[in-house]
């Protein structure tokens, strides 16, 4: 409908209304600038560069170790740019849920529990925009914390270890700004297998006014996902299980890149998208708003 | 007043409660009431700003908002009475599309609710419950952030707009500053600012002075004032029952989830009573002044130092008057520092003037020594409608 028949003052420019609905990319940015002006994201993000630093630091002053310890823990000594892919390792089972569990956990339910997200809807921003702007920017808060991780690594495996052309799990080498691109291009697989667990959040954020409680309820559940997966009398769900690929981004260490695990980790992630956003939605166009 | 043109609009009021005992029943929905009083009427039509009928709202077996018809004429400033607990915010947060009705139907600015939400909104400004903003966030960053929450503001004007809102309230200086570092009515200002950020057809605020200063109290009634003068309908939630006396032209009284008075200012005073004289004179002249008042047609109780009159009299039979223990006692009581004044109460009967009972009074040699006119405060209306002290309705 046509908002300026119903509208019938608009004096001046201060007082006139887009005719459509923007999109929400404007909200959008202004959600970003929200996270990302909160000294959490900020003290979680550090935390998270302090990983690959942490381990970088105590190879050098131990020179190597005696080769136990995560993947590719071995190689660092001779090649600084494995410390990015030896930190997402760490990170993988805890860390980066952690951080993810609190921002896809506190979505709605920070809103509610500050009394912002009834003035967000009277605005109107509309319930489902609301969803995937929050959605949006828990994928943009995933890549920011990995990107974080695989950064910090190899700017300190720069400083404190030779670099040179990185040799593959395949045996092929290389060159050093390949195997940069290949860092992104994990990051980017480790952000993708985050996904689904942000929509598990943001569904969980939508059942409670307590954000603590959301954030604690996903971490815990992505906990729960890696204990099932390291079991083996559930073997029949574990390619069920939104965890089931975050480790397996060693394919893209080969050459030619195998692929596969990629695409299935993408659909897996979809899927757990598609079924949390949905439930989300189910969830949140109904609820009466009391907070 | 912009309202009383429109205020002709207004249904017969007031209506008492149990006039027309709103049944229990579920099932008391549109359907069950299409056909009967609103045939020929579309119901969301844009006579009213807003307008329910049978709005219902029920959580688990408390039944919090129960059938209510409120109908709030365009242009009015329309206040929304009732004590704590007694159904308003409920009520404020279906109509603005926050919680779904149990039951009934809800038209804002001529259109159906929730239905029209999208369209409806954005000619919505509102505070509800107090203000909420991020507390990390300056006012000016949590202003630009709801303007950009609204998908219909334009981002262009949108710095102007929220620099504009916040001089409105008198908080250009402390724009920059963190929320967390305002005071509860600075806070206040700024949920008011939220409301003013685009041009706005209705403005719904829900105890829009709590804990302002008395002086923020009175800029936010003129705020209100001025809202209302360039053209837009207010509605707001009270308590306080002085502050809604002193700015609004229509009002709603609400008791345990029901509407039990709705109607224009005036009229909801007159339904308390007529207007009460009291004349203060000598003791010895109390019976010719009683004379004098009844010659006039009035039927004087004369409050005698000894006599007592705990209760006023029969006024206003339909309402009485429960809670006149303050003035009545201050006027009993005829303490000798008073100067021994007795004091005759009367209610002024229509057609009489009160310089007219002045004139008959000096004329018939009573010495006047004070002679007020009072209308019954809304106050008067509320205790009777609502119950007194700590009795009220849940």
């Amino acid at each position: 409908m046509s908002l300026s028949e119903t509208t019938p003052r608009a004096q001046g420019d201060l007082e006139q209304r887009r005719a459509r609905r923007s999109v929400g990319f404007g909200f959008f940015l202004s959600e970003l600038g929200l996270l990302f002006r909160r000294r959490r994201t900020w003290a979680m993000l550090g935390a998270l560069a302090a990983v690959p630093i942490l381990i970088a630091v105590a190879i050098r002053l131990t020179d190597g170790g005696d080769g136990r310890g995560p993947a590719f823990l071995d190689r660092i000594t001779q090649n600084g740019l494995f410390v990015a892919m030896t930190a997402l390792v760490v990170s993988i089972p805890l860390f980066l849920p952690l951080t993810v569990g609190v921002v896809a956990g506190d979505s709605i339910a920070g809103e509610a529990s500050a009394s912002t997200l009834r003035y967000l809807l009277v605005a109107p921003v509309g319930r489902i925009r609301l969803l995937l702007v929050k959605f949006a920017a828990a994928a943009v808060f995933c890549l920011a914390a990995t990107v974080t991780v695989s950064l910090a690594g190899i700017l300190i495996g720069v400083a404190l270890f030779p670099v040179g052309p990185v040799t593959l799990l395949s045996g092929d080498t290389v060159s050093v700004a390949e195997s940069l691109g290949r860092s992104l291009l994990i990051a980017v697989y480790v952000t993708v297998g985050l996904l689904g667990l942000s929509a598990i959040g943001l569904f969980i954020s939508t059942l409670t006014d307590a954000p603590v409680g959301a954030m604690a309820a996903t971490v815990v559940l992505s906990i729960v996902a890696q204990v099932l997966g390291q079991l083996s009398q559930t073997e029949w769900l574990h390619p069920w299980l939104f965890s089931y690929h975050w480790l397996d981004f060693a394919d893209l260490l080969r050459q030619p890149i195998e692929w596969s695990s990629f695409g299935e980790n993408a659909l897996l992630q979809l899927a757990y998208v598609a079924v949390f956003g949905a439930l989300a939605y189910a969830r949140f166009s109904t609820k009466d708003i009391l907070s | 007043m912009t309202g009383s043109a429109a205020g002709t609009e207004a249904p017969s009021v007031p209506r008492a409660e149990g006039s027309d005992a709103p049944g229990e029943e579920p099932g008391r929905d549109f359907d069950a009431r299409a056909g009967s009083d609103m045939d020929g009427d579309p119901f969301a039509t844009g006579d009213f700003a807003i307008r329910t009928r049978g709005l219902t709202k029920r959580f688990g077996r408390q039944t919090v908002v129960d059938g209510i018809d409120l109908a709030v004429p365009h242009g009015a400033v329309f206040g929304f009475l009732g004590p704590n607990g007694s159904g308003k915010t409920t009520t404020i947060r279906m109509l603005l599309g926050l919680a779904t009705a149990t039951s009934g139907d809800i038209a804002v600015l001529g259109e159906s609710m929730p239905r029209s939400l999208g369209s409806v909104l954005p000619r919505v400004g509102a505070l509800i419950e107090g203000p909420g903003f991020h507390p990390f966030l300056s006012g000016t960053a949590n202003l630009r952030r709801l303007d950009a929450a609204d998908g219909f503001a334009p981002s262009a004007t949108r710095r102007a707009r929220v620099e504009r809102a916040l001089a409105r309230v008198g908080l250009s200086h402390a724009a920059r500053k963190p929320v967390r570092a305002y005071s509860l009515g600075m806070k206040q200002r700024l949920g008011i600012a939220n409301a003013l950020l685009a041009p706005r057809e209705l403005i719904v605020l829900d105890e829009p002075t709590n804990g302002l200063d008395p002086q923020g109290t009175r800029e936010v009634r003129s705020l209100i004032r001025s809202l209302a003068a360039d053209g837009a309908t207010v509605f707001v939630s009270s308590h306080l029952l002085a502050e809604i006396e002193q700015m609004c032209t229509h009002a709603a009284v609400m008791s345990a989830g029901r509407l039990v008075a709705q109607g224009r200012l005036d009229e909801l005073r007159a339904a308390s009573g007529p207007p009460r004289l009291t004349v203060r004179t000598t003791a010895a002249a109390l019976a010719p002044a009683a004379e004098v008042l009844r010659t006039l047609g009035l039927r004087p109780d004369p409050l005698a130092p000894t006599s007592g009159t705990g209760d006023a009299g029969g006024t206003a039979p339909a309402i009485g008057r429960k809670n006149v223990p303050e003035e009545a006692g201050m006027d009993t009581k005829m303490r000798p520092n008073e100067g021994g004044d007795t004091v005759l109460e009367a209610e002024l009967a229509q057609g009489i003037a009160p310089e007219q009972v002045v004139a008959s009074l000096v004329a018939a040699g009573v010495p006047v020594r004070g002679f007020t006119v009072e209308q019954p405060s809304l106050e008067d209306l509320f205790v009777s409608l609502t119950g007194e002290g700590f009795d009220v309705a849940q």
